[in-house]
């Protein structure tokens, strides 16, 4: 398998971190039962994910992404394996530590934007973090429609309203969903950049799910490439492009090389996968 | 933004693809949809249609002579509406309402309390299904001559079939809102750490408050006719507007009869536009 002049990699699940690991990974497998019979979303994926790392995932639509997130989540159980999270298996929600950004905006059609946001404190009973509110509605260009309701709001707003709702509870681990696909590229440049700027100040744990190659070595510390259903682990990358990134960085010959790179692996490995 | 080919795509199920929507007997957009009236000039123009076709009326009665007991004239059965109001309308347009808001308080509590539970159960709601088809379905004021037998003479009887009448139409419009799960809100909840009645108050119960208002709705006017009908075939001691109909017609005393139909009509409108604002206040996300 190829590997990049700056990146290397591996297609196992990375170098394991023992009790160290932040997420851990332990050969997760998730089957659905459905009417055609059983399907295979997720077969034996192992990854310790480090404490503070940047990690994104790669995979064609239907691979296990969602399932993968959902399990680290606890939203849902599996059906073999297992995941840690700070050393303790993983079986239900953890609100304290994990905050989830859902594929698709998922907000609540009749409450308001700002309502939508106060939710996550209202079932969490927590004192609301008004100035870090206001700072990123400020930041994702939403301050001017807190009293807009869902259907008022672009389906790219609606994704930003949603990245706010999880970013204020600044929770120690992000799961975010393809949270910038409804974005023109440059609302999702802008975005980037703000959630690398708010990452590099809290020193949170991301998990970061997207379709997209050039995003996906942007912001990661390794990129995790799925294969195509069953998801499987294919390849990982590790990104070794200077900190703090900025978006001309992706115009250099290096970085134009690594995405070609990983499009290789994912033709190969995992399909569809864009390049932009 | 390059597009992934739709063979790979069909499998994702789209979690919050509410595909369940509106199928109650009656959709929340029967509700909101109606238009209103907003410019000076279409108020006024309602208002000058009404007064218009008042003195149509009046006008054709005066010239064709009708007898009194054919069709009575506008202004008589105004002037008796409004003259004896304090005796012949008020009294017994307070007792209907009495009637029927107790009735429909009972049964529209209990309803909305049933459709919550026996959603969440499955195998209970298709066990009780046909029996709720027979409620919705069976006009409950054929049930009022026998509950008098047992009950006598004061409103019980009509309190118990408005509840019937109801009840039911509450319960089967709210079960449908209620079975409008929606996976992804109810795991945005829990991934807060939302308890069961959390998530029962803030995602299960709004999701299906558009369809538990287009319920009391129909309940309350299927509560209404029932109270009509109800004092009409079995009039309480007590009165109300459907005995007096009975009373009025009886004598033939046909400005009386048409002045309680007017009382009549108007409350039926009241009950809509209540409705109709709740609905727009509660449930205009939706549209
Ligand atoms: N609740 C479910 N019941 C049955 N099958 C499911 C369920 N959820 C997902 N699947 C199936 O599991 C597979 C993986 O789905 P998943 O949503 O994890 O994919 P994904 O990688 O997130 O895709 P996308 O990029 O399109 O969001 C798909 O084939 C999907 O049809
Ligand atoms: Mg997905």
């Amino acid at each position: 398998m190829s590997t990049g002049l700056a990146a290397t990699g591996s297609s196992t699940g990375g170098e394991p971190l023992g009790d160290q690991a932040k997420i851990r990974c332990d050969q997760a497998t998730k089957v659905y039962e459905t009417q055609t019979g059983q399907l295979v979303a997720l077969d034996h994926f192992s990854l310790d994910i480090a404490a503070g790392e940047l990690v994104t995932i790669l995979g064609p639509s239907g691979c296990g992404k969602t399932t993968l997130l959902w399990s680290m989540s606890g939203l849902h159980g599996l059906t073999d394996g297992q995941v840690l999270i700070d050393g303790t298996a993983v079986s239900g929600p953890r609100p304290d530590t994990v905050g989830m950004v859902f594929q698709e905006a998922n907000l609540l059609p009749w409450r308001n934007l700002r309502k939508n946001i106060d939710f996550a404190f209202e079932i969490r009973k927590k004192r609301k973090n008004k100035e870090r509110i206001e700072h990123l509605l400020e930041q994702t260009g939403l301050a001017g429609f807190t009293k807009a309701f869902p259907r008022e709001l672009s389906g790219g707003m609606q994704q930003r309203a949603s990245i706010v709702r999880a970013l204020a509870q600044d929770p120690e681990i992000l799961l975010m969903d393809e949270p910038f696909s409804a974005l023109d590229a440059f609302t999702r440049d802008e975005m980037n950049r703000l959630l690398l700027k708010l990452w590099e100040e809290s020193g949170q744990t991301i998990v970061f799910v997207t379709h997209n190659i050039s995003e996906a070595i942007f912001l990661a510390d390794r990129v995790v490439v799925m294969t195509a259903r069953p998801g499987r682990l294919a390849h990982i990358y590790n990104i070794d492009l200077p900190r703090p990134r900025n978006i001309d960085m992706t115009f250099e010959p290096h970085f134009i090389e690594l995405i070609q790179d990983v499009k290789r692996v994912v033709e190969t490995g995992g399909h569809a996968i864009e390049v932009e | 933004m390059s597009e992934v080919p739709s063979e790979l795509r069909d499998e994702i199920p789209k979690f919050d693809d509410d595909a369940r929507q509106d199928h109650g007997p009656v959709g929340m957009t029967a509700l909101t949809s109606m238009r209103t009236a907003k410019s000076a000039l279409e108020i006024g123009t309602i208002i000058g249609l009404a007064i218009g076709v008042f003195w149509l009326i009046e006008l054709i009665l005066r010239v064709t002579d009708t007898p009194e007991f054919v069709l009575p004239k506008p202004t008589q059965v105004v002037t008796t509406l409004v003259g004896d109001w304090g005796t012949l309308y008020g009294p017994h347009l307070w007792v209907t309402v009495q009637t029927f808001l107790m009735g429909f308080a009972i049964g529209a509590s209990i309803g909305l309390l049933l459709a919550a539970v026996i959603t969440q159960l499955p195998f209970v709601e298709k066990v009780v299904a046909p029996y709720i088809i027979i409620m919705v379905t069976m006009p409950m004021v054929a049930l009022i001559p026998f509950l008098r037998l047992k009950m006598g003479f004061g409103i019980g009887p009509i309190v118990i079939a408005v509840a019937l009448a109801s009840g039911p139409m509450v319960m089967i419009n709210s079960a449908t809102g209620f079975r409008r799960t929606d996976l992804a809100k109810i795991a945005l909840a829990r991934s807060y750490g939302a308890s069961t009645f959390q998530i029962f108050r803030q995602i299960r119960f709004p999701m299906a408050l558009p369809m538990i208002i287009v319920g009391f709705m129909v309940g309350a006017i299927f509560g209404l006719l029932t109270t009509v009908g109800g004092e009409l075939v079995a009039g309480s001691e007590r009165g109300g507007l459907g005995r007096q109909l009975k009373f009025f017609s009886s004598l033939i005393i046909l400005d009386g009869f048409w002045a309680t139909i007017v009382v009549i009509a108007a409350l039926g409108v009241t009950i809509y536009v209540v409705f109709f604002l709740i609905g727009k206040k509660w449930a205009s996300w939706q549209t």
